[in-house]
């Protein structure tokens, strides 16, 4: 049910609410990006760095996918890595990526096997991203308004008045005052140059909008503001949001599900809700103690003993190992897939780890920090 | 109390910062100059002949024979005794030149970075006034006004305008070092302010002011060589300057003299991509991100250009080994640190590619 | 403020080092009229031997610029500090050398802290020679590998011989954290000590200093941007907006009942798990706008552009502190409407008769 391309030429412009929500002809449980078992590399002289092994993902549409990971877990290599974003020494060694956008059909566009004119169609106007630091991405000598037409012009040729329209109405979904326009990017605080970061993403209509780290540089007021931004807008429009964050909370209160990393794998995913009441993987539950709760009494909080792993020397079986509580010599010979969890009744409640249950005590002798006061 | 344990050993490439392997580029330097050097201690003493001998029955320059193995002058003189006397003052003045003038930009750079305020205002005027001096005529005139100009007086003179560009460079290098966190922990510690510019910064320019160094060592060669060649440097020794200068007085170049004019032509030719190599290397080891920028890189034998996409190479497709490249660079997401960091922008493909090629 | 509310870290110990009324004025660009900023206005508190006093607030709060004035790496407008209840003066080397004896800073990015071309031994050598706490090379060798132990960094030697980048950034900051006592002080200046760091591996950095403070009877200023480390690791939290103290209490009580209009966002704003998502998803709004200007000429309470309980008064004039109880003040005209549960009796009104005295 491809359409032709000549219907991608007409200026869709950012929809009215109603008529966005994917339309019965699409089957609306198909997740509209599909990642199966991809595995990416960093190739170096002295021995491959795997970043990525064998992760599985899918997203919903109009749904809100966490990505949770910190420093070596590979988040942020799958999320590039799945559009290609990478360059070399980085390369896909296996695995596939099915895109199903509402433009391209049921019937799905592999994305590893797309040429470079192929994925620039894809890019941006089918998936688009926000990167991380607002202050890096945005082109510093050019006002805010040329790099948005820049972008609009790449994809959907119009002409200089619709152009200057769809721009301001990109800046008023955003919030942002249309005046701004004509300013350079460091005349913006940092809030609102990273709303303008995604109105950028928003500029032509995609169905996927990656995330990366988004507000990680923001204070935690204007956090929230964009947070709820995003959201709103998300609802208006109708794209998925794949979230890629280091901060768990925040996802506990966004996601509708929620992946965690860890050493390049893929060691438990689940509602934001299961993995909230009923973590199961080690590794979620030590993340899960070491946010110091504002809210509610005062609990006793452990963070996770040891450093984070070194992918170049990773030792047999689970990654975690050297810093879990639970760990055991069977751990090194598990093939770290993923299983969905025992006493759940989630089915789609999975963990890496086939030994640690969500109920299970933690052990005796396990490092607990006291709480300092 | 967790005990913390060292991470596994980490890759010898590693392991110490100025233990990294020099590109080729630098390596292939560090040779032509080393066989410099070695001709320029010994030169004299492989020489077969007084350079200045005169044959007073010649009259014109004899083609290399066995006798005199890069032939003579018009008057006699064995062209390879005066080269292999000829290098070492070249390469003398050179290395004087850049000696002096490089402590000079060190002293008056770091100062001016560091001190800041009006010291800095005082020394900028200074280095950009010496800058904005145009070099080769100004040497012309002082040197055709001082009474002797031997090579050491080249040397000095040399350095006198040599020293501002990397003046100003340093300077530049120091103001950054300056607002460092590791300067103001030193300060917290309690470090003077002498010891925290020794110890503490100029440790950190070390790759930058070996670089100027080997820029002005070129700088000094390539202009001493072109004075003496005008006649305007020492005639009375030898340097590959006063064997040009003679070539053309003599008309060598009409005679078809090649072994004459091209040996110390190709020396000096030589000797400069030579430390134009180092040059280079050095800036790479410094800055990682230079090498091999634009290049292709091989991977599962094609090219790739950094616009591409990603590439994918299942089941092991495409050794390692064909990398053109060299050790890993530093990849942030697999250091192991305690950190979040953005992914290193150097494995984003151009971001003009995401928006579909952006402007032509 | 100091004087109307004692302070919750009191109760750890004597009063060690006080800030009296401090203030930091950067001026924008050069000539007369050029704008200033008050990036520090009046701040005063007290750190207590063996207690921890949190300083919570957004970037351009000023919180770094306290943490500065109290090293002495920045010089103040105006105001005085005080170390066992006398004057500092930090114009000369000795008083600035002697006063690094006591008061240590650490910094906020581990990877910028260390100078990349010196060892862990140089780094913390250096604060043992320089406040000549070990003499001879025995000595310094013993007190070098306790240093060290004391951050839990095992093998000493290991360790010591190692350069920054072959650590992770816990390490780093341990080695900070090492270098700073190696002056052995009575006072640690925090200045965001985890917000750089891997989530899972801040608690444990936090549990480190809370043994040091426990075990060296220090005095610790942690500052942060994150309220919810603060509830658990200070004894008393002073929340800083643009310049001013506008909170300050118990760490629990602060947290749990915030009083003023800003802290009372601060804390609304922190993601709540427990909520998951509803008030994401309803879009209930958190007021906000652009954060306050610092910038001098600015009359008036500088939240009031952002605040829901603002009224005329508070954008002509300038809120003072009112204490709402023993421990507790805020700076606001409107606590009566944006915290009635705290203050009755009429403490919120600002009027200095009423204040705490009961029902009139």
């Amino acid at each position: 049910m491809r359409r032709a391309k000549e219907s991608e030429h007409k200026a869709e412009g950012p929809s009215v609410a109603a008529s966005v929500i994917p339309t019965p002809t699409s089957d609306a449980l198909s997740p509209v990006l599909d990642i199966r078992g991809l595995s990416i590399s960093y190739r170096a002289l002295d021995g491959d760095v795997h970043a990525v092994e064998g992760v599985d993902l899918a997203f919903p549409r109009g749904g809100i996918v966490g990505l949770a990971g910190e420093s070596g877990s590979g988040k942020s290599t799958l999320a590039y890595g799945a559009v290609r974003l990478l360059r070399p020494p980085a390369v896909i060694t296996a695995g596939s990526v099915t895109y199903r956008g509402r433009r391209v059909g049921l019937e799905g566009v592999s994305v590893l096997d797309q040429t470079h004119a192929q994925l620039r169609s894809l890019r941006w106007r089918e998936i688009a991203i926000v990167f991380q630091s607002a202050m890096n991405a945005l082109n510093p000598v050019l006002r805010v308004e040329d790099q948005l037409f820049d972008v609009i012009e790449a994809h959907l040729p119009m002409s200089g008045d619709e152009r200057r329209e769809r721009a301001g109405s990109l800046l008023d979904f955003v919030g942002i005052d249309r005046g701004r326009l004509r300013s350079y990017p460091h005349e913006l605080s940092g809030g609102m140059r990273q709303r303008v970061m995604i109105a950028m993403a928003l500029a032509v209509d995609p169905e996927i909008v990656i995330m990366d780290e988004p507000t990680t540089a923001l204070d935690v007021v204007v956090q929230r503001e964009i947070l709820s931004q995003i959201v709103e807008l998300k609802e208006r429009l109708g794209f998925s949001i794949l979230f890629i964050t280091h901060d768990l909370s925040l996802l506990l209160e966004i996601a509708d599900r929620i992946a965690v990393m860890y050493a390049g794998r893929l060691v438990e995913e689940g509602s934001a809700k299961e993995i909230h009441y009923q973590p199961a993987h080690p590794y979620t539950r030590g993340l899960l103690n070491s946010f110091p709760s504002l809210r509610g009494p005062r609990r006793e909080l452990a963070g996770i003993p040891g450093s984070p792993p070194d992918l170049r020397n990773l030792p047999p079986g689970c990654p975690f190992v050297p810093r879990c509580a639970f760990a055991t010599d069977a751990c090194k010979h598990i093939d770290m897939r993923l299983a969905p969890v025992g006493g759940s009744k989630d089915p789609s409640h999975v963990s890496a780890c086939p030994f640690v249950l969500p109920d299970a005590p933690a052990p005796q002798d396990a490092e607990t920090v006291r709480s300092p006061r | 109390m967790a005990v913390l344990t060292l991470p596994a050993e980490i890759p010898r490439a590693r392991r110490r910062l100025f233990g990294r392997s020099l590109p080729l580029k630098a390596k292939i330097g560090v040779v032509i100059i080393a066989i410099f050097i070695f001709l320029a201690i010994f030169g004299p003493y492989l020489a077969p002949f007084d350079p200045s001998a005169i044959n007073p029955a010649q009259d014109i320059p004899l083609a290399p024979n066995t006798v005199h193995l890069l032939g003579t002058t018009t008057f006699g003189q064995d062209v390879l005794s005066q080269l292999l006397v000829g290098i070492r003052a070249t390469v003398l003045i050179g290395l004087t030149t850049g000696v002096i003038a490089t402590f000079l930009s060190v002293v008056i750079g770091v100062s001016a970075g560091f001190l800041g305020g009006f010291a800095d205002e005082l020394l900028s005027l200074l280095s950009n006034s010496f800058l904005v001096l145009p070099a080769l005529p100004l040497l012309v005139v002082i040197l055709g006004y001082l009474p002797q100009s031997g090579n050491l007086v080249t040397a000095f003179v040399l350095s006198s305008l040599g020293w501002p560009w990397g003046a100003r460079v340093i300077r530049a290098q120091t103001m950054s070092l300056r607002a460092r966190d590791y300067i103001g922990s030193s300060r917290e510690t309690g470090e003077r302010t002498w010891r925290i510019i020794f110890f503490e910064i100029l440790p950190n320019e070390v790759s930058l002011i070996a670089a100027s160094f080997v820029g002005t060592v070129l700088y000094a060669v390539l202009t001493s060589v072109a004075l003496t060649f005008l006649g305007l440097g020492d005639l009375t020794s030898w340097s590959l300057g006063s064997m040009l200068y003679w070539v053309q007085n003599q008309n060598a170049l009409i005679l078809g003299a090649w072994w004459w004019f091209l040996p110390p032509g190709l020396c000096v030719a030589v000797l400069g991509m030579g430390l134009v190599l180092l040059n280079f290397g050095l800036d790479e080891l410094g800055n990682p991100r230079l090498r091999n920028v634009g290049q292709q890189r091989k991977i599962g034998g094609q090219s790739w250009r950094p616009a591409d996409p990603t590439p994918v190479l299942r089941d092991g497709q495409g050794d390692s080994r064909q990398l053109v490249t060299a050790p890993a660079p530093s990849l942030a997401a697999t250091e192991g640190d305690g950190r979040r960091r953005e992914p290193d922008a150097a494995f984003l493909t151009n971001p003009e590619s995401t928006r579909g090629g952006g402007r032509p | 403020m100091s004087g109307d509310v004692r302070s919750a870290a009191e109760s750890h110990g004597p009063l060690v080092l006080e800030a009296i009324g401090i203030h930091k004025d950067f001026r924008l660009g050069s000539g007369l009229r050029s704008p200033v900023l008050s990036a520090v206005r009046d701040v005063s508190f007290g750190l207590y031997r063996s207690g921890v006093v949190a300083l919570v607030g957004e970037s351009g709060s000023g919180k770094s610029t306290v943490a500065r004035l109290l090293s002495g790496q920045e010089r103040m407008t105006r105001g005085e500090i005080r170390l066992d209840g006398k004057t500092v003066h930090l114009q000369h080397r000795r008083q600035f050398r002697a006063y690094k004896h006591e008061v240590q800073m650490i910094f906020q990015d581990p990877f910028a802290s260390l100078n990349p071309v010196h060892t862990v031994r140089y780094h913390l050598e250096r604060p043992l020679r320089l406040h000549h706490v070990a003499k001879g090379r025995a000595a310094i060798a013993s007190e070098l590998v306790r240093v060290i132990s004391e951050v839990q960094l095992t093998p000493p030697e290991q360790f010591l011989a190692k350069y920054p980048h072959e650590l992770s950034g816990g390490q780093r900051q341990r080695v900070a954290i090492a270098r700073a006592l190696a002056a052995r002080p009575r006072v640690l200046l925090a200045d965001e000590p985890i917000s750089m760091l891997d989530v899972s591996i801040r608690l444990e950095i936090l549990r480190l200093l809370d043994d040091l403070r426990q075990e060296l009877d220090l005095a610790i200023l942690y500052i942060t941007h994150d309220i919810a480390s603060a509830r658990y690791f200070a004894d008393e939290t002073l929340v800083m907006y643009a310049g001013d103290i506008v909170e300050r209490g118990p760490s629990e009580e602060v947290t749990q009942h915030p009083a003023h209009p800003y802290t009372q966002l601060l804390v609304a704003s922190a993601p709540d798990p427990d909520a998951l998502g509803t008030s994401l998803r309803t879009g209930s709004k958190v007021v906000a706008g652009q954060a306050g200007s610092a910038i001098s000429g600015v009359v008036g309470c500088r939240f009031s552009p952002r605040c829901p309980f603002a009224e005329e008064r508070c954008r002509r004039e300038a809120p003072v502190p009112v204490a709402i109880d023993e421990q507790r003040a805020a700076a606001c005209w409107r606590l009566d409407v944006a915290a009635p549960l705290l203050v009755r009796d009429g403490a919120g009104t600002g009027d200095p008769s009423r204040r705490g005295k009961g029902a009139p």
